[in-house]
């Protein structure tokens, strides 16, 4: 299982064939309060840097765009009630959607760990 | 070209505190320190404490009250000594300058306003005063918003009389060993005090209060969130140049006297809006779902017809549902109607509701 990252914030963590999506620490932490996640459909297909959800804040709205490509298998039905998940935990039980990914080769555009905290360090 | 972005005398208070700084109007201020929906829910628990001190103030020769009228839609001359009034300046078409708070202080008048529009403001009112009965501004104030349910146990503790005032009155009090101009009024729905105080004495101030148990700093995240559930305006949304304060619900600021009488920039539209009833009007409006109409959001009727805008929206952390206020033509404006607001080109369902969206809890006896 290993895990990637982009330079919008989102997380794909990666297990076969089956990719998990959430944002990560420092975008919730941007965000503030999560209060409502809007997921894609069981069944749709998300194309790699194409939109694929929104996450609301109190003040705004922020786009979620799909690391990979692939077809939404499960969706995170936690968030509906408890958006706040995202903000507590957002790499593990705020994940947003699961997808099978449709070209493992895509994810080398991604970055891992080390490059992800490197890039963060240029934000500030 | 920006300019620097100005201070307030407690940013380095702000800083230590661990505030997340964002611009506004002009000014680096905290829009958030723990986080928007624990510091709005203190708020409606317990107590926060605001720094507002980026607003404008400004006093007034007690003279000055007849050409003030000219400007205002307040009865002035009725306003008695350490009472206050929410008002609003008005341009000649009835569109509104700035909404104000103006306080009779006893030897002269007190202005309170956006910062947004202070200079507008303040240069649109001394173009209408006789140069004898000159506004000055107050730049070496600053002013502090201490509110929530618990607001007056803590503010007695330091100055017992503050606990006997009344919703919009004002009074000078020693709060420990600073003199201040206390106001119990504030723009969250709950009972407060708004506290003007030399700047140099504002970080000791705000030290104090927030030292109290019941007290956290809170920022003007929460503070948009807490006026948006009271069904406050805020200005550049519900209210500016091009809305009348007919259409914006404030009829209820023009005393007696003034519809009577006129006399105000803007009186004729507004006086006539008062008889035949405007277009449009504000109104609140709640969704059934989480996901929030921002401001601009085009909002439609049944038949998906648009019939308005939104004017500010945000997911209210009392009512954990996503509220809105905007204007509709009037003939949508009645609570219970059915309305939706386009969210990302789709229609969120929602319902107009009375205002204020959570009741006001404010002292008035």
């Amino acid at each position: 299982m290993s895990v990637h990252f982009t330079r919008e914030h989102e997380w794909i963590s990666v297990d076969g064939i089956v990719g998990t999506i959430g944002i990560t620490d420092y975008a919730q932490k941007q965000l503030g309060d999560v209060v409502f996640v809007e997921l894609p459909e069981i069944g749709a297909s998300v194309r790699q840097g194409e939109q694929a959800g929104v996450v609301e804040s109190v003040k705004a709205a922020s786009e979620v765009y799909a690391p990979a490509s692939g077809i939404v298998t499960e969706v995170n039905e936690g968030l509906a009630d408890s958006p706040g998940l995202v903000n507590e935990d957002a790499g593990g039980a705020g994940w947003f959607f699961k997808i099978t990914i449709a070209d493992p080769a895509e994810l080398a555009a991604l970055l891992d760990g080390k490059s992800y905290q490197d890039y963060l360090g240029t934000l500030e | 070209m920006t300019a620097p972005l100005r201070r307030t005398p407690l940013h380095a208070l702000h800083v230590e505190l661990g505030a997340r700084l964002v611009p506004f109007a002009g000014y680096e201020m905290p829009v958030q320190y723990q986080g928007i929906i624990a510091e709005h829910t203190h708020a409606r628990t317990k107590a926060v404490l605001f720094d507002v001190s980026h607003m404008g103030q400004a006093s007034l020769p007690l003279e000055a009250g007849p050409a003030l009228e000219r400007l205002v839609v307040a009865d002035l001359a009725g306003l008695q000594t350490g009472k206050i009034r929410y008002s609003v300046l008005t341009n000649a078409e009835g569109g509104i300058i700035d909404d104000l708070m103006i306080v009779h202080g006893g030897p002269c008048l007190w202005l309170i306003v956006n910062a947004s529009r202070k200079e507008v403001d303040f240069a649109h009112i001394a173009d209408h005063l006789p140069a004898s009965q000159a506004l000055a501004p107050q730049p070496d104030l600053a002013l502090l918003a201490l509110q929530g349910p618990a607001a007056a146990d803590v503010l007695k503790r330091f100055a017992p009389a503050a606990k006997l005032m009344l919703f919009m009155t004002t009074e000078t009090l020693r709060i420990g060993d600073v003199k201040c101009a206390v106001c119990r009024s504030g723009y969250t729905g709950e009972d407060g005090f708004e506290i003007s105080v030399p700047a140099d004495q504002a970080e000791a101030l705000a030290r104090m209060l927030l030292d109290e148990p019941e007290v956290m700093p809170a920022g003007l995240g929460a503070r948009d969130t807490l006026r948006l559930e009271a069904g406050l305006c805020l200005y550049g949304h519900e209210i500016d140049e091009t809305t009348t304060p007919i259409e914006a619900g404030l009829a209820w600021t023009i005393q007696r006297r003034r519809r009577e009488e006129g006399g105000f920039l803007g009186d004729e539209t507004i006086l006539r809006q008062l008889v035949e009833g405007p277009a449009r009007r504000r109104v609140g409006i709640r969704f059934e779902g989480r996901a929030a109409a921002r401001t601009d959001a085009p909002i439609v009727d049944s038949a998906g017809r648009t019939i308005g805008t939104i004017t500010s929206g945000s997911f209210s952390p009392t009512l954990q549902a996503a509220i809105a206020m905007g204007y509709v033509s009037t003939e949508s404006s009645r609570p219970g109607t059915p309305v939706a607001a386009l969210v990302r080109g789709k229609p969120v369902p929602g319902e107009v509701v009375p205002l204020p969206f959570v009741p006001h809890r404010y002292a008035k006896s």
